[in-house]
Parts: C-alpha cells; structure tokens; sequence
C-alpha cells in the first residue's frame, strides 16, 4: 500500500476499526494529527476540557455500544483525561484515549509539557502503549480496539510522540495476535448444567444483575429467563434497565438506596444468581450478613472478579449472553410461588415514596415529571443525590439509556456524557439528571454543545448544597454542614446557559415543573433546566455504611422544619458573604 | 502461608513495572521476586513468592492472568519443586578466623570467590533455608555486605511452564 505520516496511518485506522466521531482538544506535539484530522472525513467534538472528551467518549460508547474514542495533548491534556479514563475502567467501558508525547528522543527528559502518562493509567487502563515507531501504528491500534472491546470492556490509551506521527509509514493491517490475551467468553457446560439445577431445586431465588448484562447485550435472554422460571430480578446501579422495571418481577435497584423488597428478598432468597455484577461494597453492605442463607452462583466473563468479594458456590466464567442462553436450555418453566407472592406483598407494603408538596418542588417530582414526560429518553447523571433519585423514580426499561458513573462515582460526568450519547444516538432525546454542585465541575461544555450544535438537555435538581454528603452530615455528624453548603445564588444557572448561548429556564414551583420540561425538549438547542428543589430532602431508603442489607432504613419525610433551616443557613451565608465585603 | 508462582512475560520494557504495580494496588504481598530470560528470547520468566491464604493466592494468579503481557501463571506447589536462591557475602576474614570460616563453606558446599588480608568474598547456592544458615554461621565473622538473588524454582519431572 501507499506510503503516509503516522498521523494519517492513525486516522486510517480509526476509520477502519469504525470510529466515526473522536472527542478532543489539540495541542503542541498533536499538530501533525490534528492536520490529518482537518484532511479526514472523521467527525472532531472540539471539548472545552480534556475530562469532557473523555467522559463523552464514554457516554458515546454506553450509548452505543461502540468503542468511544477521545484525544488529548501532552501533559496537562493527558493527565486531564485522567479522571474519565479511570470512570471508564471502573465501570468497565470501551474506549481508546490518544494521547500525545513528545519527541520520543525527548522522553525521560522532562521536556515542555511532558508526563509519563502510559505510567500514571498504568492501574486505571485495561491496557496501554507508548508508541516508540511509526510502524507500530497499525498493530497498536488493532489491539487496542480489540482489547478494549472484548471480554471485559475497559478503556485502553495510547500514548503517541510527536515524530511518530511525523514519519513515514507503509500502511499494512495486520491481524491482532496477542498470545497473553484469551478472554473467556464460552462458560463451562458442567458449571451452566449445575447453575440451572441450582435454580431448578430453589425455592427463593433472586437473580441480581449487573452492567456485565448490558455489555454482553443479554437483557432479552435475561427476559426470558426471569420470566420462565418466574425469579423475581434485581439490578446493580450498572444493570439498570436490563429488566424492565415496570414488570412484575422486577425488584428495582439494590444496595444502599435500593428499594427495601430488593434488599429484603437478598437477605430472604435460598439462591443468588448474579450475572456481570461485582458484588460492590455499595451493593453488599455489610459482607459477612449478606445474604445469609442463599447459594451463590456468580456469572462473569472476568474470572477474576469471581471469588474476590463473596464465596461462590457455583462459579461460572463466561459472557452473560453465553450464559444465558446456556440456563436457558437446561432449566423448565417453573409456575409463580409463594416467593412470588412474598415479594409482591413486599412491593406493596415498601414502595419508593416521598411526600409530594404543593408549593415546593420536590426532587422526586421533577424525575417523575421527566419520566412521564418523555418515558423514551436517554437519562446520564451526575453523581450524588440526583443521580439516586434519577434510578429510583424514573422507569426504566432499557440499558443503554441509562448513563452513570456507579463505580468511580464522578461528579460533573453526567453532562460531557449526555454531549457523547447524543453524538451517537442523535435520534433520542437526551437528559442530564445534575445537581447544581455536580453540573458546574464540567458546565464549561456547554460551549461544545452549543458550538456543534449538540441539544442536550440538563435537569439541575438546585437545592443549593452538596445535598448526599449533607444527607450523611444530617444523619451521622450532627447537622454540622462542614464545607457543604453552596447556598441559592451561585450561579444563577438561566443566565449561565444565556451566556453559553443555551436556553435556560427556571421552575420554582410545582405546577412550573410540566411546562419547563415541555419546553426544554421543544427546543432543538442546548437547554438548561434550573428546578429548585426543596433542600433538606434526603435519599430514601438508605442501608448505612457498614450495616446487613435488611437493617436498611426508612428516612423521616416531613423535613419543612429542616428545609427552613437550610434556607435560613444559605441567606445568613449570603449576608456573612457581603458583610464582610462591606467591612 | 507462601506461595511459589512462576510468571512466563513478553519480554518488553514496562512489564515488570505492570507487576509490582498490580501488587501494590492490590495490596498482594511480594515476599521476593527474581527476573531472568527464558530460553526464547521474547520471554522471560519472573518467580514471584507471596504470602496469604489461598483466596489471596487466586486472586493473585487471576489478576496476573489479567495483565495482557503475562503469557502464563503457574502455581509452584514447595513439595514439588526445585527452588535455589544466590547470595555473595564479604565476611571479615583475617588469619586466625581463616580456616575456620573455610570449614563452614566447605559444609555448605560453598564457595570463596574472592579473597584479601582482610576479607573474603563467599557464594553461596541453595534453598532459602540453607542461604539463611549459612548466613548466620557467618555473622559471628562479622558481615561486612551482602547480595541475595530472589528465589528461582522449577517443578521436578517432565511438567514444564513455557510460554
């Protein structure tokens, strides 16, 4: 084949792995790749920060199932993209982050804008390269896409000094052969013909559900697996809408704010079958009372992750579509129980509640509003109270449009996120459930939304604190809001988006909740939402740090009286604020 | 309890990095660790021991396994394998402790490699225990240096651990 740059022997190899947009911001030592970018028919996000194109990469994969790809400069650039490629790792997404470097004759000398990036991801990739010649290109980024798509997902970076994208290169494309990398895809029939004898003789069983579901594209089997044999389905924060969550067997979420009959029929059930989840502290609660009396049998297509928290009966390495397709065939429909029953009765004694309040908005309300509103949206949070609120009350029914950050627990990832799912699937209305501490750590994106004309829309749920840590602060340290409290004028978010050139609208009340969303999803533009929210509100149930899933605790509703004292701390913060101005 | 695991790398730069760096983040303990060329030169093999329970010990081997340059883990059971560890010791030797000190090399089948007026360079090659023996006979000579090998070990008979 013809000879080119190593820049444009990179771009031909996006094009072939598929890649149709990168997220990015150029730099120094990338000039010779962004040349090649400005002569490509790939689509370049320009971001306002590197954390932004690396959490859009990861929305644009969650959406689509794709590999997300983001680029990022020497340096500052590189280790900006620090944070989203660790969320990446963490909740296991495929993406490829590029990074620049300088000259490799520079490397090791502290040059302008150097870091050892391939050293710093070094335990938050799947995998990573620094590319020491122009002939490597091609091999290299084969790898990395086969690498971060396969088995387990996970982010994978490559690290590109400058000459190397200056060479000259014969561009060939070699077939990936990695003698170290094998994932185990295939489950062991011996290990699939005892999981479904174990869910056969069960009489309490509950099937616990992670991401590993999603990514293995497996809601469909799970469907119809739950429904033959009538196991009632919990989810993991990851797993949300692998199972439709307005079915009969559904159980909702578990863990901390899972619902009580999720958490109950764990602590209750004779037999776990958990598929592509992890077993997280957050999930668990209290390790050695998990539930107490069930069988485990653990699916999961990283062997590792099988035996690293619980003990596991019945083991089972493989893909959860695999697998289920396997259990599938071996087990029998089985007619509802009394299990049955017994969760139902649970669901109906248990429900997620809050009281609604005719002048102030509650949280709660405003996912309703957007779940009634448009039911088929994709929904990315940011991290903390809005985001338990958007898995609780909203209905979910589809994995890939539920977008969060469950296990690095990133606050400002929701938007940049909401920017690259909708990059990807642009025929879907997109919202961004935000806090207003968490919308502003990544609010800059707003100029890449509304600079390609990217309409996202963001639902800040305003209660003018850092409300999950004053929940904990409320609950275990004494009402001392150290450090948590933001108050009601910063900023005003309506004349920030003005300012982006986005919309924003304000709710203040109740009956302005219906018309606000309405309106935003009329718009074909960036829109902000600013609902201010009732502030002491708390999420509800919680099972505490360190306690048995069954002691999970109903927190008291009627919060007016807190509520004023939240109202009455963030005015008298405002006039401490311009007193001392004055003084 | 200590486990004996050999590791079969591609032999590239930054693999060993990856290792410790897998060790530390994980909170496995390394007990000693020795890195050599295999006989394909686009191998080599590390013999890493670890102390902690068999749990440990798997999730050990499995997230080893993980890492995309690690060709092979292989557990090492002590009772079927081979294992010998080097030292190199500068122990003070004048020449009344002389002859005593060649005593005690020559019960270990030791060897002098190295000798002055005023010391003596000795090698040592065994299992850890006689390493550790032999090093506290001498250190009644007075040791004035020391440099030990990690351990390397293989399993007896025709079982072999290749890439």
């Amino acid at each position: 084949m013809s000879k080119m740059t190593g820049a444009q022997a990179v771009l031909e190899c996006l094009k072939r792995e598929g890649v149709d947009v990168v997220f990015g911001l150029p730099g120094g030592v990338l000039l010779p790749l962004y040349d090649a970018i400005y002569q490509s028919d790939i689509r370049h996000i320009l971001v306002r920060h590197e954390q932004g194109a690396a959490h859009m990469a990861d929305g644009y994969a969650r959406a689509t199932g794709k590999v997300g790809v983001c680029i990022a400069t020497s340096g500052p650039g590189a280790t900006n993209l620090v944070t989203g490629i660790a969320n990446a790792y963490m909740d296991s997404v495929p993406m490829v982050a590029i990074t620049g470097q300088v000259n490799t004759w520079l490397i090791g000398k502290d040059a302008f804008q150097e870091a050892d990036i391939t050293g710093i991801t070094l335990p938050i990739t799947k995998h990573n390269y620094l590319l020491r010649s122009a002939t490597d290109i091609t091999r290299v980024f084969r790898e990395a896409f086969y690498i971060a798509s396969t088995g387990r997902p996970g982010p994978v970076l490559i690290d590109l000094p400058r000459d190397v994208t200056v060479d000259e290169v014969e561009f060939s494309w070699p077939e990936v052969e990695l003698s170290g990398y094998h994932p185990s895809v295939k489950p062991h029939e011996m290990q699939i013909k005892k999981a479904a004898r174990a869910l056969m003789d069960s009489s309490r069983p509950v099937i616990y559900v992670g991401g590993g579901v999603r990514y293995a594209g497996a809601h469909r089997e799970l469907f119809e697996l739950a429904t033959k044999i009538n196991a009632p389905v919990t989810t993991t924060l990851m797993g949300i809408g692998c199972f439709p969550e307005d079915h009969p067997l559904s159980l909702g979420m578990l863990g901390m704010h899972g619902t009580k009959y999720a958490n109950y029929a764990i602590q209750e059930s004779d037999l776990i079958v958990a598929i592509g989840a992890r077993f997280d502290d957050r999930v668990t609660g209290k390790i050695s009372s998990f539930a107490p009396r069930a069988k485990i049998v653990h699916i999961d297509v990283d062997p590792a992750e099988v035996g690293k928290n619980v003990r596991v009966d019945i083991p089972v390495v493989g893909d959860a579509k695999n697998a289920l397709h396997g259990l599938l065939k071996e087990v029998s429909p089985k007619a509802r129980s009394e299990w049955n029953e017994k969760t139902e009765t649970w669901k109906k004694d248990y429900p997620l509640r809050y009281i609604p309040d005719m002048n102030v908005i509650k949280p709660q309300f405003v996912i309703e509003k957007l779940c009634e509103i448009a039911p088929d949206a994709i929904i990315t949070t940011e991290v903390g109270q809005n985001q338990m609120w958007a898995a609780q009350f909203f209905v979910h029914k589809d994995p890939s449009k539920f977008i969060s950050s469950g296990g690095l627990g990133t606050m400002g990832y929701g938007f940049p996120a909401a920017i690259g799912a909708k990059m990807g699937r642009p025929e879907c209305d997109v919202i961004d459930v935000a806090g207003d501490g968490s919308f502003l750590m990544n609010s800059q994106e707003l100029a890449t939304a509304v600079v390609n004309d990217i309409p996202v829309k963001v639902a800040v749920l305003n209660n003018g604190c850092l409300g999950m840590v004053r929940q904990w602060q409320e609950l275990f340290f004494e009402k001392r809001y150290s450090a948590t409290i933001l108050g009601r004028t910063s900023p005003d978010f309506v004349k920030l988006a003005e300012a982006y050139g986005a919309v924003g609208l304000r709710a203040t009340k109740p009956s302005e909740v219906e018309p606000v969303i309405r309106a935003a999803l009329a718009t074909d533009r960036p829109v902000v939402m600013d609902f201010i929210v009732s502030p002491a509100e708390k999420v509800s149930p919680m099972v505490p740090a360190g306690a048995t899933l069954s002691e999970i605790l109903e927190l008291e509703w009627c919060d007016v009286a807190q509520s004023c004292h939240l109202e009455k701390i963030y005015a008298e913060g405002r006039k401490e604020v311009l007193g001392q101005e004055e003084f | 309890m200590k486990h004996t695991i050999a590791v079969i790398v591609e032999n590239k730069s930054g693999v060993l990095t990856r290792i410790a760096g897998l060790f530390s983040r994980r909170s496995f303990n390394i007990d000693s660790l020795s890195v050599g060329a295999t006989d394909n030169p686009d191998y080599s093999r590390m013999t890493i021991t670890v102390h902690g329970d068999r749990d440990v010990l798997e999730q050990v081997i499995k997230q080893l396994s993980k890492l995309i340059n690690v060709i092979r883990v292989s557990e090492l059971g002590a009772s079927e394998s081979v294992e010998r560890e080097l030292a190199i010791i500068k122990v003070s030797a004048d020449k009344d402790s002389r002859s005593e000190i060649m005593q005690i090399v020559n019960i270990f089948r030791a060897k002098i490699i190295d000798v002055s007026h005023r010391s003596m360079i000795i090698e040592v090659t065994g299992d850890e225990e006689k390493v550790d023996a032999i090093v506290q006979l001498l250190r009644q000579f007075g040791i004035k240096e020391m440099a030990r090998t990690g351990k390397v070990s293989m399993v007896r008979g025709a079982r072999v651990v290749k890439a």
